[in-house]
């Protein structure tokens, strides 16, 4: 089935859609959604624009549409951008990277439901720390790009997710109950190898912002 | 202490994609009860597969598929079967379908719901009482309010939420159960029959 795969260039959307290739999917194109409003609930916004990067290194065309990101005025720009797929790419369907956020998840149901096309959800419900241990059973290179809660900070920009990381997001979720996927915004994630790209992307410069638990980094890949 | 529960899962996604969505959660629920389970699509189904399972889970499927209608044929074993039976979204249709054999295609309504909504149930619905937020995701419902085999434990705007086959453990639910309310599948499983 030719699919669009609603693409953030975070770990959950990139590995939906390495899913639905292994599934024996087509991704024909890839549609991001670039928020101008940091606080989104629908769109991931650290770093955004280098899906554009990301695209060319899965060698796949990429729809980016940028939103102000106004509560439910994003969501007709997020269907504006599935009908130019179903236009240029005939696609039949959608891929999400959808895990527990039923806000975002029910959304996409609801547009795909009236375009009459799929919407796949292969994260869905799936447990946090066996989706992150897939991650690295599957090659992905992933850094943080951005951190939302307590005790996170600055210093966990840049870092990668490994066995490590997972060990010390285990006792965080323990002791502070973050989220081990960051599904609850406590960080941002960034892909910069996995097995959908023809070659791996580095950071060219980064810039830094934020303050006490709140910190993001704004990339650019080459 | 593990269980030794064989329960068998009946995808009915047309998509392999799909069951990631709809059949993972489910064996994800019972891997963490220690439960024994397998999973099969009911295209791949044997009366052997049915013949060795303790009880029967037969999941729901994406908002745009229903192939699981043209193949309604394929479910007639659950007419005759004498198994607990857990019929989720699709698995409800299904249900619902088999039970009335006559004018088959005409008895499924269209009623599109996506997302929360609070159901009321009237009575004990496998240890579900009173109000409950549940996941809705369908645009087909059956209606079994004119039913004779079948009691209905919670419905809203005329739609059949939950049910009951009356002299057998055959349940129908038209939510989600794996999104939140996961407690469900559970009594199912560790219901004494």
């Amino acid at each position: 089935m030719k699919l669009a795969l609603l693409f953030s260039g975070g770990k959950d959307s990139t590995f939906a859609g390495y899913l639905a290739k292994k599934y024996n999917h087509e991704i024909s194109c890839l549609i991001t959604i670039a928020s101008k409003n940091k606080e989104s609930y629908m769109f991931h916004t650290p770093s955004i624009n280098q899906t554009k990067n990301q695209a060319k290194a899965m060698n796949i065309p990429i729809i980016l549409l940028e939103t102000k990101g106004e509560k439910e005025e994003e969501l007709k720009d997020l269907e504006k951008a599935i009908k130019q797929a179903i236009k240029k790419y005939k696609i039949q369907g959608v891929i999400t990277g959808a895990v527990e956020s039923v806000y975002q998840s029910l959304r996409i149901q609801k547009i795909c439901n009236k375009l009459k096309i799929e919407c796949f959800n292969p994260l869905w419900q799936k447990n946090q720390i066996e989706l992150l241990e897939d991650l690295i059973k599957n090659k992905f290179g992933i850094i943080i790009t951005g951190v939302a809660a307590y005790p996170l900070n600055e210093k966990w920009l840049g870092r990668k997710i490994d066995k490590k990381f997972i060990k010390e997001i285990k006792e965080l979720n323990k002791k502070y109950k973050i989220n081990p996927a960051g599904e609850g915004g406590e960080f941002e994630t960034l892909v910069l190898n996995c097995p959908l790209f023809k070659n791996k992307l580095n950071i060219l410069n980064k810039k830094i912002s934020g303050e006490k638990n709140t910190w993001n980094s704004e990339v650019n890949l080459k | 202490m593990k269980k030794t529960n064989k329960i068998l899962i009946i995808s009915t996604c047309k998509e392999k994609l799909h069951e990631l969505e709809f059949i993972k959660p489910i064996e994800d629920i019972l891997k963490k009860q220690k439960t024994n389970f397998t999973a099969k699509h009911y295209k791949e189904l044997s009366l052997k597969d049915i013949n060795k399972a303790k009880k029967i889970i037969i999941c729901g499927t994406s908002l745009q598929d229903n192939e699981f209608i043209e193949d309604i044929n394929q479910f007639q074993w659950i007419k005759n079967s004498d198994k607990p039976i857990l019929g989720i979204c699709a698995g409800m249709q299904i249900i619902g379908l088999i039970f009335n054999e006559n004018n088959r295609k005409e008895k499924i309504n269209t009623k599109t719901e996506i997302g929360f909504y609070t159901e009321k149930f009237r009575k004990n619905f496998l240890n579900i009482e009173g109000e409950k937020e549940v996941y809705h995701l369908h645009n087909n419902s059956i209606d079994f309010s004119k039913s004779n085999e079948f009691e209905v434990f919670a419905s809203s705007e005329n739609v059949s939420q939950a049910v009951k086959h009356k002299s057998k453990n055959i349940f129908g639910i038209l939510f989600h159960p794996e999104v939140r309310n996961k407690e469900l599948i559970i009594n199912f499983v560790n219901q004494n029959n």
